[in-house]
């Protein structure tokens, strides 16, 4: 179970999210839906650690800790960015293993099998030599899920995953995230799609831009 | 012709091992130092960028040849001696590290972001995005400017003849001076443009292996 206390974030003096409270129970779908400029991005950033908060505290199953901090040896968040940020100069599966293998130090061998069983299991096998270039939108997308789920995150984190896809694939994206429920993971989607936000999410956290 | 070509040849050889040894020894320093000058470019801490940048702006602002002059026959007047050879490398190096610094600059700004951010929530650390990540990346920007910068340094080292080394250019000066024939000079650009081929060659040829990822 993930809680969030107090969260308060401020650019210079505009506050973008205002004393922020919410809990992100096992095994649930966490829709943060919104207006475009309501702070749904930034409260994404703050829980995976890429922006500091002003104040407010981060709890992991009751043990508190600060998502900005890089070096905790186990992963909490996992993240599939808006425009997936694949590194391009690594193949699929060089994408994959390459955090496995270096922060975690899991034998290469160990990392490859886990990373097949994982694209086999998102309809990406025989893609694991190509590089991102030659993926299709959606493709690139789940191996950036993949790349993720590699890292074995308790909470996986989708910053609006609908967005730069057509309306099948959109679909797509859906059955992924409820089959990944199934395997109990714990998921956050920020999303402005109330549609897709209803079809997936079990609880829908509402961002209001702060006047 | 054909004996006075085998005379004057082996000279110019010699000549031309001057040359090559400055410019594998000037690249073989310059291209990481300079590496390392474009990540302390990115930095946000100011007093070093302001450092790096005025290194950058008297290393580039003034020509290589006063450089050359300078340490060679102006440091011994404040008791630092080099010898020519090194006093060349030495003025070389700092140069072109300038020159690839802020080539390598404009490739570190060029990676997007959101690649730092992606390497950051996979708990990668700062060197190892840069090593794995980043450089890759930006190896294959900065390679047709780096290919540039190549071939002028292959035409540069002729500088060093103002302190008096032997290189390709001062062997066929020297033999045309001797001999009053054009033979020496022409057979000097030949050479320098067989050096700047095979250079051209090579770097076409890396371009070509960087180029199964875009």
């Amino acid at each position: 179970m993930l809680e969030i206390k107090n969260l308060t974030k401020r650019f210079g003096d505009r506050t973008i999210i205002d004393n922020l409270t919410m809990t992100v129970k096992d095994n649930e779908i966490m829709a943060i839906v919104g207006p475009s400029g309501a702070g749904k991005t930034t409260l994404l950033r703050c829980i995976t650690g890429l922006e500091s908060v002003n104040k407010g505290e981060f709890f992991w199953n009751g043990n508190q800790f600060d998502p900005t901090n890089t070096t905790q040896k186990d992963t909490i968040i996992g993240v599939v960015f808006q425009d997936y940020q694949l590194f391009p100069n690594l193949t699929v599966l060089g994408n994959i293993t390459l955090a496995p293998t270096m922060v975690k130090k899991e034998p290469m061998a160990d990392v490859k099998k886990y990373a097949r069983e994982l694209l086999s299991r998102l309809g990406l096998e025989g893609k694991e030599n190509l590089y991102p270039y030659q993926l299709s939108g959606g493709q690139k997308q789940r191996v950036a899920i993949v790349r993720a789920l590699a890292m074995q995150p308790k909470i996986l984190c989708y910053d609006e995953p609908t967005s730069a896809l057509d309306p099948a694939l959109r679909d797509e994206v859906a059955q992924i995230i409820l089959d990944l429920k199934k395997q109990e993971m714990t998921q956050i989607v920020v999303t402005h799609d109330m549609d897709f936000a209803k079809n997936v999410a079990n609880e829908i956290q509402q961002v209001k831009q702060i006047q | 012709m054909i004996q006075y070509i085998q005379e004057i040849l082996p000279a110019l050889l010699s000549g031309t091992k001057m040359t090559l040894s400055i410019f594998f020894w000037t690249l073989i320093c310059s291209i990481p130092l300079g590496a390392l000058i474009g990540l302390g470019l990115i930095q946000r801490f100011k007093p070093l960028t302001w450092l790096l940048n005025f290194y950058v702006w008297i290393m580039r602002g003034t020509p290589l040849l006063l450089q050359l002059i300078f340490v060679f026959y102006g440091l011994p007047i404040i008791h630092i001696v080099f010898q020519r050879y090194d006093a060349a490398l030495f003025a070389f190096i700092l140069n072109y590290t300038a020159y690839f610094g802020e080539i390598f600059r404009g490739g570190f700004q060029s990676v997007p972001k959101g690649q730092f951010e992606s390497a950051k929530v996979l708990r990668l650390t700062y060197s190892q995005t840069i090593r794995k990540i980043v450089i890759p990346q930006v190896f294959k920007i900065v390679l047709p400017s780096i290919g540039n910068e190549v071939i002028n340094l292959v035409k540069d080292s002729s500088l060093v003849y103002v302190i008096g080394l032997g290189d390709l250019l001062r062997a066929g000066n020297v033999a045309t001076a001797r001999d009053v024939t054009l033979l020496p000079l022409i057979l000097v650009g030949i050479i320098y443009l067989a050096l700047t081929a095979v250079c051209t060659i090579v770097l076409k040829l890396i371009e070509k292996r960087e180029n199964v990822w875009r």
